[in-house]
């Protein structure tokens, strides 16, 4: 459940590109350091920017250590757990993974964590796949208020945030640099 | 809840939901935009994907009940819409003309509504008259999913034409679409005929006259009664089936007849492109409308046409049944 509409103008600026870069290479950092068979790793971004993410953090992996880690994408729209409650379908996308997972370790990459139904839900998509050794789980930004029992093994940045204020991530916009934002409720409202 | 305004094209790439779909119902091609239909063939490459995992089964429709209504027999669209709702988890009940109540008496309005107390869904019909889907889309809550209805629509089977020319090809716009056989009576053909010409191809039809009406030329189509004469240029040939059991008689004076003027035999074949596809709905007359050797050749696609089919119609099941009304 991103909450990320458009809506610059009002948007408290909370991380800018050079931050979203160090962010991302302290995170390949980490993910080399606990996974000593590096070359098992498959960083699997959920669409759009979990995808982005993955793939520069994939690039940092390859700058320092001189190994191009297996990426894929996994598509969740259709693992959720809301179809059907709601008035507007979430668009399905291809998911692409190597397979076979067997033994392999894959990292869902995702730009904010909120209530973890996401993540559930692309756990679910990954296993339909096959049977990974393990699943790890990376975001951007960690906002907060959790509904089911989910913790990210690699967090950008940890965001405390109150349910009615908006996350925005712009990342591998063309045009537009990265950022991250904090949108505040309206005090009219 | 119909929806008078389907499409809002979205712009941002960002958009995590569907904007750009809110029917219940899936009735035709005829009255869907460019859009929607490429809307429905991109949601479908997704769902293609689910059939080469392990687990080819994502709970996209879970606890939704899908009846599939078919009141004229059918084999392979009935068992592509189950197995389309079975890996979405939807449960299914299938209903034919012989088990249904419509033998006793009942008509088709009270059978639909019977079937609606039960809290069904989404309904797929196939039925003999042309509007059956329609005149039960209007009175039902459920998703109506026309399945095939008289000799006006089989939306489904278009769709899944399209999806995989698309796939083989790249693209729509521009080819030359040749559709051969039965066109007066095939549902397939118009919706076809629809679809082709809103993504922008050319279309041209190939049959005997009394099959294959000028009329036809209203709609924006090419008609050829000389086979030979459009086989060079096609880029598809999709050759439907002579359906004996619709035949009358004075239509065409015989299948052998048939097959030497419009038969795709193995003479005709080498006037084919080297990449011009062939295809066909199925299920095929071998040696009648297609030489058998050609229906098993390099050029035919109508294999992939079925996989295709259960992509489509995953798609189409979520897409309308998906949806909270």
């Amino acid at each position: 459940m991103k909450q990320t509409k458009q809506n610059s103008s009002t948007a408290v600026p909370i991380m800018d590109a050079e931050a979203i870069r160090r962010a991302l290479q302290r995170i390949a950092h980490e993910i080399i350091e606990r996974n000593p068979q590096l070359e098992k790793v498959v960083l699997a971004g959920i669409p759009t920017r979990g995808v982005e993410i993955a793939r520069r953090i994939a690039g940092f992996i390859h700058q320092i250590e001189k190994i191009d880690l297996d990426t894929g994408v996994i598509d969740v729209a259709m693992h959720r757990d809301d179809v059907g409650t709601r008035r507007e379908l979430p668009v399905v996308r291809a998911s692409k993974l190597p397979v076979p997972l067997e033994g392999r370790t894959v990292i869902i990459v995702d730009d904010v964590l909120y209530t973890g139904r996401t993540v559930r839900a692309a756990m679910d998509a990954v296993n339909s796949f096959g049977r990974p050794a393990r699943i790890q789980f990376a975001t951007l930004i960690d906002r907060g208020h959790r509904e089911l029992p989910i913790r990210a093994d690699y967090v950008g940045k940890n965001l405390p945030t109150s349910m009615n204020e908006k996350v925005q991530v712009h990342i591998g916009g063309a045009g537009q640099p990265d950022s991250v934002g904090l949108i505040k409720p309206k005090t009219s409202e | 809840m119909r929806a008078a305004e389907s499409v809002t094209t979205s712009s941002s790439p960002d958009a995590a939901f569907a904007l750009r779909w809110n029917r219940k119902d899936l009735l035709g091609l005829r009255e869907l935009s460019a859009e929607e239909i490429n809307f429905i063939l991109d949601t479908a490459d997704a769902f293609k994907q689910v059939g080469t995992r392990e687990i080819k089964k994502v709970p996209a429709l879970r606890g939704k009940t899908l009846v599939n209504f078919f009141i004229e027999p059918s084999t392979r669209t009935r068992t592509s819409f189950e197995l389309a709702a079975f890996r979405l988890s939807a449960d299914v009940i299938n209903i034919s003309a012989s088990t249904s109540s419509l033998t006793k008496g009942e008509t088709l309005k009270d059978t639909a509504r019977n079937l609606e107390a039960l809290h069904a869904d989404i309904l797929v019909l196939r039925h003999s008259f042309a509007g059956a889907p329609q005149f039960l889309a209007q009175r039902l809550e459920a998703s109506v999913i026309n399945a095939g209805d008289g000799a006006h629509e089989h939306p489904t089977q278009a769709l899944l034409d399209l999806y995989t020319i698309r796939e083989k090809r790249g693209k729509i716009a521009g080819l030359h679409v040749a559709i051969i056989g039965d066109i007066l009576f095939s549902r397939v053909a118009r919706s076809n005929i629809f679809g082709l010409l809103k993504l922008g191809a050319r279309v041209t039809l190939v049959g005997p006259s009394t099959l294959v009406p000028r009329e036809f030329e209203k709609l924006g189509v090419e008609v050829s009664y000389k086979i030979d004469n459009v086989l060079p240029s096609a880029d598809v040939v999709n050759l439907l089936r002579i359906q004996h059991e619709r035949q009358r008689k004075e239509y065409f004076p015989g299948i052998g007849e048939y097959t030497r003027f419009f038969g795709l035999t193995k003479e005709r074949a080498k006037f084919l492109k080297p990449d011009c596809l062939i295809m066909h709905p199925g299920p095929i007359n071998r040696g009648v409308e297609i030489d058998s050797g050609i229906a098993d050749g390099l050029q035919s696609v109508i294999l992939d046409q079925v996989t295709n089919g259960l992509a489509v119609r995953m798609a189409v099941l979520y897409l309308c049944g998906g949806i909270s009304t």
